[in-house]
């Protein structure tokens, strides 16, 4: 029946296809740009007016020490939070990504066939577990075994057990990004550094890594971002204390672990609620920041 | 120990195996003092396979089995005991691609010295301008040696790759189609560089273009299916082949 008409007709239809599909994509686009809008809008609103209608410093709030947001002497220092929040962060980051570039060498440059077909399908799991299960794992066998191992003297709760908790979360991340890397490389490269009479370590060592700093930093940031953001998991092993942690053993808290612990309990437009939402904005603005630093990596990857 | 079936530096009865795949069978050659060797035949027949097998580059790919023997100065390179990261110092290699490390002009020089213990800078310096030299890229690029590999044009890179092969002084240099991705300029220079080199060293030459196989060799053998048919001197392979699967692949080569 549409072989029927004449290519004029073909070239209408054509058309008009053409216009609902462009369209459709404008609509879409649209609409998730006033989503995004929205929230940033709706979490700097919220956020911003602790400073502006409670009267909450900016500088007590980025650097104050002390939080006791409740009473007529109330503090509003979330200084512990930001600390804790970058302390586990990067110590997991740390405990991880070693780990996960060489869980990514002994897949694409050790064992390639047997390596990445045992390694490949662990690491998916483990990016495939929910974060309360990581939490809840780490609560019973990683806080006790802790606590044992320093002989009782710590309950075991604290950042040693939400790094080692996050590291474990933040390793499938780090790792695919880093195997994909490996496996892009080309082949030519390690030629022509074994042809120079470098070995298989010194090959890694000073051709591959190297090559591939940027991509590797922009797998062991976005590890970092996952680790910022992650609440459930950390709020469950870290023992929750508003202070600045002395020790890997010292209880502490994350700008996440506090907005989910207190998020029901303060009521909506009140100044303890509002505080959250400042929070809220400051892990907003890390996770551009994040962005921004992958951004520059990548555009350095390209030389 | 050195008998006389034994050649200074060439191949015995050596076969090449991917899996149960003979890609290269039972080659004698060969490889005379400052001389240019090219090796021809269709793709596929094994050239590459064999170049590789020189200087145990094959060793990097798992399913390849290499026996018979190599022979370099009353050594047998192919023997597990020759330990292939020292001989690849000897024998030097260059891809059809270029292959620059993603570091600098010079750190893509100062890489195999460095391995092989140069640790003074003013040794190093000296090293890359002399191989920068003899791979005629020097006054293209003595002014930018900080600057990115990558940075250069495609046949400069593949120069800088003959550079940085000769950077650990080789005597022998493994070329494997090394003008054919790049053009007619490019590929002129590499095919002079290619003369002026073979004045110190043995270079062995894949090609499929055969009037660069007779504009810079000296010999020429001709593979097919894995087996060398025909190895003669280049004029006389090219103007009067013993064999005639060599004349018709000459033939209809140069149309
Ligand atoms: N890495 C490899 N694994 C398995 N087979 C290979 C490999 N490389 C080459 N071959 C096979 O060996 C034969 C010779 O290949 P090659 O040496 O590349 O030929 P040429 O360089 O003459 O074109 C071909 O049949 C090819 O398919
Ligand atoms: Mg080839």
């Amino acid at each position: 029946m549409e072989n029927n008409k004449g290519s004029a007709g073909g070239f209408a239809r054509h058309r008009r296809e053409d216009l609902i599909g462009k369209t459709y994509t404008y609509i879409c686009v649209l609409l998730l740009i006033i989503v995004i809008t929205a929230i940033v809008y709706f979490v700097a609103s919220k956020g911003l007016a602790t400073f502006i209608t409670d009267g909450v410093s900016p500088v007590e709030f980025l650097f104050g020490t002390h939080w006791n947001p409740v009473g007529d002497n109330a503090s509003f220092g979330a200084l512990p939070f930001i600390a804790g929040s970058f302390i586990v962060s990067l110590l997991a980051a740390l405990i991880a990504g070693p780990l996960s570039i060489c869980a990514a060498l002994f897949m694409t440059e050790i064992v390639p066939g047997k390596g990445k077909r045992i390694l490949q399908p662990v690491i998916e799991l483990l990016s495939g577990i929910p974060s309360v299960v990581y939490g809840f794992i780490g609560l019973t066998v990683l806080v006790p075994f802790i606590s044992a191992l320093t002989g009782g003297d710590s309950i075991g709760y604290g950042v040693a057990a939400g790094a080692l908790v996050l590291s474990v979360m933040i390793l499938p991340t780090i790792t695919s990004i880093a195997a994909d890397a490996l496996a892009s490389l080309p082949r030519g490269l390690r030629e022509a550094s074994y042809a120079l009479g470098a070995t298989r370590w010194q090959t890694i060592y000073r051709v591959i890594l190297p090559t591939l700093a940027p991509s590797l930093w922009t797998g062991i940031i976005l590890g970092i971002a996952r680790a910022f953001g992650e609440a459930l998991a950390v709020q469950m092993v870290i023992g929750n204390a508003p202070f600045i942690p002395k020790s890997l053993l010292t209880s502490a808290s994350t700008l996440t672990s506090v907005i989910t612990l207190n998020m029901t309990n303060t009521s909506t437009g009140s100044v303890q609620n509002n505080v959250l939402w400042s929070m809220a904005l400051m892990l907003l603005f890390m996770t551009f920041v994040f962005i921004i630093v992958v951004r520059l990596l990548q555009r350095r990857n390209k030389l | 120990m050195q008998t006389s079936t034994q050649p200074r530096f060439g191949t015995e009865e050596l076969s090449v195996f991917y899996g149960t795949h003979e890609a290269v069978k039972k080659i004698n050659m060969e490889f005379p003092e400052k001389s240019v060797t090219a090796l021809i035949g269709p793709s596929g027949c094994g050239k590459s396979t064999f170049l590789r097998s020189l200087n145990r580059m094959n060793d990097e790919i798992a399913s390849a089995r290499v026996t018979g023997r190599i022979w370099m100065d009353g050594e047998d390179l192919n023997d597990r005991d020759t330990d292939a990261v020292t001989l690849r110092q000897k024998i030097g290699m260059v891809w059809q691609r270029p292959n620059p490390f993603y570091k600098s002009i010079y750190e893509n020089i100062a890489f195999g010295p460095r391995y092989h213990g140069t640790r003074s800078k003013k040794k190093l310096d000296e090293i890359v301008e002399q191989s920068l030299r003899r791979a005629a890229l020097w006054d293209e690029v003595k002014d930018r040696l900080k600057e990115s590999a990558l940075s250069l044009s495609g046949g400069q890179q593949q120069r800088l790759c003959i550079a940085r092969a000769l950077s650990v002084s080789p005597q022998i240099l493994l070329l494997d189609e090394p003008a054919s991705a790049l053009d007619p300029v490019s590929t002129g220079k590499v095919e002079e560089l290619v003369i002026e080199l073979k004045k110190e060293l043995r270079i062995v030459i894949v090609t499929h273009n055969m009037q660069q196989a007779a504009r810079v060799s000296d010999y020429t053998a001709y593979f097919y299916l894995g087996n060398l048919v025909e190895h003669d001197d280049t004029t006389r392979l090219f103007s009067n082949p013993a064999n005639q699967m060599t004349q018709e692949y000459i033939m209809g080569r140069f149309g």
